[in-house]
């Protein structure tokens, strides 16, 4: 039964009267009111996570120099940007290494600073260096240019992520006997310590399992500018194992997005540096969902104790994927700081800042209530059928 | 008395005799565990004085007059509120919970630097680069 249109909320905004809760919130005035009478009420619940999103980057376009260049390579900071596009447009990617980076040759290595880190300077509004090279064409004769910049000398900063806001995550632990450097920061040997990623219970995808309301077009905050869902993410799974109530207890769904970058807040976008595995960029993401329906408000109420997490052991189910999973934990268990796997009590690390996550919730709430933030119906659904494909390694010839 | 200092020398003033001036003029009693000075670079000495209280006190106020940063907390670690994003990744690398949550419901991380032993892994650990050591 809908109770509401995606204008009735929108007008309720520009006047300012809406009714705007975060997830967390939700939950507590749920119980409260009942779901009937809160579903007559609350007309929106903001969501959000904050961690490290790999899949990230920008789109930058320089302007002209005179004489011209058309850029083939270019290296921000000397970290290495992709210029197989139109003459001085870039793409800075998160996870690129700055050059000359040993990598892993000392192992493990520090990853002080790469992609992430340009894109969280260049959000703070600070000098950073561009170096380019071209072979010269009869329209673009300049074959070499060193400048300064900000954002403010840039036409455009647009952020194009391809694959955002993990529905939900894998637990990472170490069952060998030596330390392990991931994605996951570093895993103690015998199952000493884990891992977690994900927001919970506030976290977008979680309180819209069956993506009801996100779908492409969907208005994001993204890192405090005004941003939109542009497609599925990348590796986007929505067929995978569900617990009650709908909710993925593996990665699932995924969002692509993309946002202005010259209106984003430095806090939300934060350079990554993961000791033995790479670089990467943190990020704030709050996405709101309009409470079309009584069941979509019952699934905003999802908690943490009834969000179930894959434990993965890290040293050789996940790099060789044999699909194995050691047990799974709820988003409760693993906020008590020590959980069990398999008898052995672990501590529990997580990557994924709750305290960031509320925070972004929260000013994406307060800009609602003030009219400042508008809703959007997606222009279509994210695709509810698919699964993730795996890469064969086949020979030349086709069998 | 005794007490355990750390003084930090900011880059221009290691080139001053200090300490002598301190057993000489304050009558006491040093004892270096940690130094690093170097010229024309940031400083620092970590050492016990013994002495009357006053001594003491009359010493250290004769420190702080250079320009020095003098603490009594001996920890050369410090955690960076600002650069700290409050993940957590922290907690299982850090064996006395000096890096602790302050409050459970937002998971907020605090850092307690008289519970620190300087293992420095969260330096190695912090994804934000939020934790740094002097020494």
């Amino acid at each position: 039964m809908p109770i509401r249109t995606y204008e009735e909320i929108n007008a309720r905004i520009e006047s300012k009267k809406a009714v705007v809760l975060t997830a967390e919130e939700v939950i507590e005035y749920v119980d409260r009111k009942g779901l009937e009478q809160a579903a007559r009420e609350v007309d929106v619940v903001t969501t959000a996570t904050f961690g490290p999103m790999c899949s990230s980057g920008c789109f930058l376009n320089f302007g002209h120099s005179k004489p011209r260049i058309r850029m083939t390579e270019a290296w921000i900071d000397d970290v290495e940007v992709y210029c197989g596009i139109a003459a001085v447009d870039v793409y800075l990617g998160a996870t690129q290494l700055r050059q000359n980076d040993p990598a892993n040759l000392d192992y493990p290595g520090e990853f002080r600073y790469g992609g992430g880190h340009v894109i969280e300077k260049l959000v703070a509004g600070e000098r950073l260096q561009l170096f380019a090279l071209s072979y010269g064409t009869d329209e673009y004769p300049r074959r070499e240019i060193r400048t300064y910049f900000t954002i403010k000398d840039l036409n455009q900063a647009i952020m194009v992520n391809p694959r955002n806001c993990y529905q939900n995550y894998n637990v990472a632990v170490n069952g060998s006997e030596r330390p392990l450097y991931t994605y996951l920061g570093l895993l103690k040997p015998n199952m000493q310590n884990l891992t977690y990623c994900s927001a919970g219970q506030l976290s977008p995808l979680l309180n819209d399992p069956l993506y009801e309301t996100i779908g492409i077009g969907t208005s994001v905050w993204l890192a405090g500018a005004r941003g939109h869902v542009y497609a599925e993410g990348t590796q986007h799974a929505p067929t995978c194992a569900r617990g009650p109530r709908d909710v993925p207890i593996e990665g699932a769904g995924t969002l692509a997005l993309t946002g202005n970058m010259k209106d984003m807040k430095p806090k939300f976008i934060r350079g990554v540096s993961l000791i033995g595995y790479g670089v990467s960029l943190a990020l704030g993401v709050g996405i709101p969902i309009p409470i079309l329906n009584q069941e979509i408000l019952r699934r905003t109420t999802v908690r943490d104790r009834d969000i179930l997490a894959p434990v993965v052991d890290y040293s050789s189910d996940y790099p060789n994927r044999t699909g194995k999973i050691l047990c799974r934990l709820s988003y409760a268990d693993l906020r008590r700081g020590e959980v069990t796997v398999l008898g052995r009590k672990v501590e529990v690390g997580s990557l994924s800042s709750y305290e960031m996550a509320l925070e972004a919730a929260s000013l994406l709430r307060d800009e609602i209530r003030r009219g400042e933030f508008l809703l959007s119906r997606p222009s279509s659904p994210l695709p509810r059928s698919q699964s993730l494909k795996p890469l064969e390694i086949r020979d030349r010839k086709r069998k | 008395m005794t007490k355990k200092v750390l003084f930090y020398f900011p880059k221009s003033e290691t080139e001053k005799p200090i300490v002598y001036h301190l057993v000489k003029d304050y009558n006491l009693i040093i004892n270096i565990f940690r130094a690093k000075v170097t010229p024309e670079e940031y400083g620092y000495l970590v050492l016990d004085v013994t002495g009357t209280e006053q001594d003491i006190q009359r010493g250290l106020d004769f420190v702080k007059t250079f320009n020095v940063d003098v603490s009594e907390s001996t920890i050369g670690v410090t955690w960076n509120a600002e650069k700290c994003t409050h993940c957590g990744n922290c907690l299982p690398h850090c064996p006395t919970r000096a890096l602790t949550i302050a409050d459970p419901g937002t998971r907020r991380i605090e850092f307690k630097s008289s519970l620190c032993v300087e293992c420095l892994s969260c330096l190695e650990n912090c994804p934000f680069g939020a934790c740094s050591s002097l020494f």
